[in-house]
């Protein structure tokens, strides 16, 4: 079961790699990754994809909105709800 | 199988009135529980609206808008112009209606989204009003304080119609239905007086604003007879059906989402499937949901949308889904790649989807839409053309797909009834076949000018819309291979680099003419994305890294449109042209071979 830790790790790699698109990118944990445009809401389903590959955990389409994902620390949390 | 609409009587009669939205008022007399809109969306169930509800309601907003002195002058040049800025639902759809019931001209307005600067938005708002010379804007209860602040005409919010729909000023609701009796009754105008007749179908019907930034914005104005010859040649080419059910996810602010997804199905009384494209991009499974529910048998989708819902939908979304009744999927409004075709294909073989599905459209909103239309029922032919033959002797060779150098092309097909496509070379002399020029457009359907833009004259001295894109033509079908213009289009969306290098100027650090916006094609999301180059002073880290977030940001809330790279480069880098400005492609090309080399 991967820790809290794993999951932040593997998100912000995943984030800098394949949706900011610059790995040296000093993200913050707190930071409004699509309201403050570093990524677009195209981002929220590959989330929603990246979150079931990468630890079986289906996020349900009314909790991929912008407001429940906007940060790291946002979207650590809820996948870590469902970590089995 | 069910005859095609065009054999309707009523059909043909209705067709000789020559106003467009006769169609769409006067057919609910036959099949007025038929749904027109079934709106469907992530968080919540399906709204389906009949065809009856559908002119009740706007009937009702029409009235409010007559009440609130949204009126047409006494004369058919006195349309008054109202923008529609609301989110995508159907209080935007009954507004639209109620304004050419009114007998005015409506626009569809993107929305303000999470992202965008406020002030930002509303300078250019209040820059498209001042440019239509706008009656009113429509807009939230939210939202319409903040704009009213700073508009040039009035702003109505949902609770002003609601309460003018409902009874403020001495009138109910029921009064929409009596102006809409009138108006079924003779075609009439629906007022306290009888001063306005209704539209001389020449007069401008709607106007559908072009992608861009402030200045670059212009209203494409459309004539009833525009889009009453467009629909009719389009829905003839698709063979369209009294069976057929569309489905759509597109901004009806975008020519494809208003014409194809949102006109075309209403006035040719055909059922509409749609949601708004924000829940789609975030929840793509949605639109495979609604054709299987609905049983949609069309579905227009811009390139990056056949990339972003082959690799963005969970396979538990759609599993179960069963996407064999779409008739087309039609790739229209960005360069169409055979890859993106494919990668749709091998993804959603299991739920149905066939090769025969996949047509192609090329179209455009100065030429009301579609411009051509390949056949529907077979998959839009692809040809294999020498890649050095085109880039350099500018010639469309055929060659074997084994061939070393053998480009793919995917036709957009011939141009439909009403249309006619040719090449020009930069002297505007017309090319032979297979040769790559400009391609022109003439068709009776085209727009009749800018709006209040007479500096803007769109067609040459015969009638020809140029295009600004590059292609060549082989036995009559049109292929698009890139653009003269200077113009990038990202995930369907048309963005002037100058627009966003003007962006960058306004940054701390950012010097004019040292910064370059450029597109990249990307493979995996099947459209360019945006790349910013720019040469800075300093190298200190910290303030290279506050710049690349400043840039970001600033892009992403002044624009339509996020970066997805953001590359600082030393001073001299850039190559300039022999005037001094920056040249894109020349940067563009050395910046991706820069990274090719630091990536192998």
């Amino acid at each position: 079961m991967p820790t809290e830790a794993d999951v932040r790790a593997q998100l912000r790699q995943f984030i800098l790699t394949d949706l900011i698109r610059d790995p040296s990118f000093p993200l913050r944990n707190d930071e409004q990754i699509i309201t403050d445009g570093l990524i677009d809401s195209f981002a929220l389903a590959q989330i929603g994809v990246f979150a079931e590959q990468a630890f079986g955990v289906y996020i349900p389409d009314p909790d991929l909105t912008v407001a429940k994902m906007d940060t790291l620390d946002l979207m650590v949390a809820r996948i870590m709800r469902d970590v089995m | 199988m069910t005859d095609a609409i065009f054999n309707r009587g009523t059909f043909r009669t209705l067709w000789h009135s020559r106003v467009f939205d006769t169609l769409f008022f006067h057919q609910p007399k036959g099949e007025p529980r038929k749904p027109a809109i079934i709106f469907v969306s992530s968080g919540a169930e399906p709204v389906i609206v009949t065809r009856e509800e559908l002119t009740d309601r706007a009937g009702r907003v029409a009235h409010a808008l007559h009440t609130l002195e949204v009126r047409p002058a006494g004369n058919h040049k006195g349309k008054p112009v109202v923008l529609i800025a609301h989110t995508q639902g159907l209080e935007s759809i009954y507004a639209f209606w109620a304004c050419i019931l009114l007998n005015a001209v409506p626009a569809m307005l993107p929305t303000l989204t999470e992202k965008l600067d406020p002030d930002h938005y509303r300078r250019n708002l209040a820059e498209v009003a001042r440019n239509a010379q706008a009656r009113a804007v429509l807009t939230t209860d939210e939202f319409a304080p903040f704009l009213r602040e700073a508009l040039p005409c009035d702003v109505f919010s949902s609770a002003q119609i609601a309460g003018a729909e409902t009874g403020q000023n001495g009138a109910d609701w029921h009064a929409g239905l009596r102006l809409m009796a009138r108006v079924g009754g003779d075609i009439g105008y629906l007022g306290e007086t009888d001063n306005v007749l209704y539209p001389d179908p020449d007069t401008v019907a709607l106007l559908q604003h072009s992608s861009g930034t402030t200045g670059l914005q212009k209203g494409v104005a459309l004539s009833h007879t525009a889009l009453l010859n467009q629909l009719c040649a389009y829905g003839g080419a698709l063979g369209l059906r009294e069976d057929d059910v569309i489905a759509s996810w597109l901004p009806l602010y975008h020519d494809m989402g208003l014409i194809a997804g949102f006109l075309l199905p209403l006035v040719l009384g055909v059922p509409l499937v749609l949601m708004s494209p924000f829940d789609w991009v975030a929840h793509p499974a949605l639109l495979l949901r609604a054709i299987h529910d609905y049983r949609a048998t069309f579905c227009w989708l811009p390139n990056f949308a056949y990339n972003h819902t082959a690799q963005r939908v969970r396979e538990r979304d759609s599993a179960r889904l069963d996407l064999s009744s779409v008739r087309a999927f039609v790739n229209c409004s960005e360069p169409v790649r055979a890859a993106s075709h494919q990668m749709f294909l091998d993804r959603f073989a299991p739920n149905g989807i066939r090769a025969d599905q996949l047509a192609v459209s090329y179209a455009m909103a100065e030429n009301t839409f579609a411009v051509t239309q390949t056949p529907i029922g077979q998959a839009a032919p692809i040809e294999t053309v020498d890649r050095e033959a085109l880039q350099s002797r500018l010639i469309a060779e055929p060659v074997p797909p084994d061939h070393p150098r053998a480009l793919a092309q995917v036709s957009c097909g011939k141009p439909i009834p009403g249309s006619a496509v040719k090449v020009v070379d930069d002297a505007g002399a017309e090319l032979p076949e297979r040769q790559i020029g400009e391609l022109m457009v003439k068709s009776d359907y085209m727009l009749t000018g800018y709006y209040h833009r007479p500096d803007l004259q769109p067609f040459d001295a015969d009638g020809w819309y140029r295009t600004g894109d590059r292609g060549y033509l082989a036995n009559g079908e049109a292929f698009v291979v890139g653009r003269s213009k200077d113009l990038l289009i990202i995930a369907g969306k048309n963005v002037y680099p100058q627009d966003i290098e003007a962006l960058l100027y306004e940054l701390d650090g950012i010097h004019p003419g040292r910064a370059v916006a450029v597109g990249v094609l990307d493979d995996r999301e099947g459209t360019e994305l945006l790349a910013v180059l720019a040469e800075l002073d300093t190298d200190d880290a910290e303030a290279k890294r506050a710049l690349q977030v400043a840039v970001r940001q600033h892009i992403a809330r002044s624009s339509e449109v996020t970066v997805s790279y953001v590359t600082f480069v030393p001073r001299g880098w850039l190559i300039k042209t022999s005037s001094g400005k920056a040249a894109r492609a020349a940067n563009r090309d050395k910046w991706l071979a820069e990274r090719e080399n630091k990536g192998s």
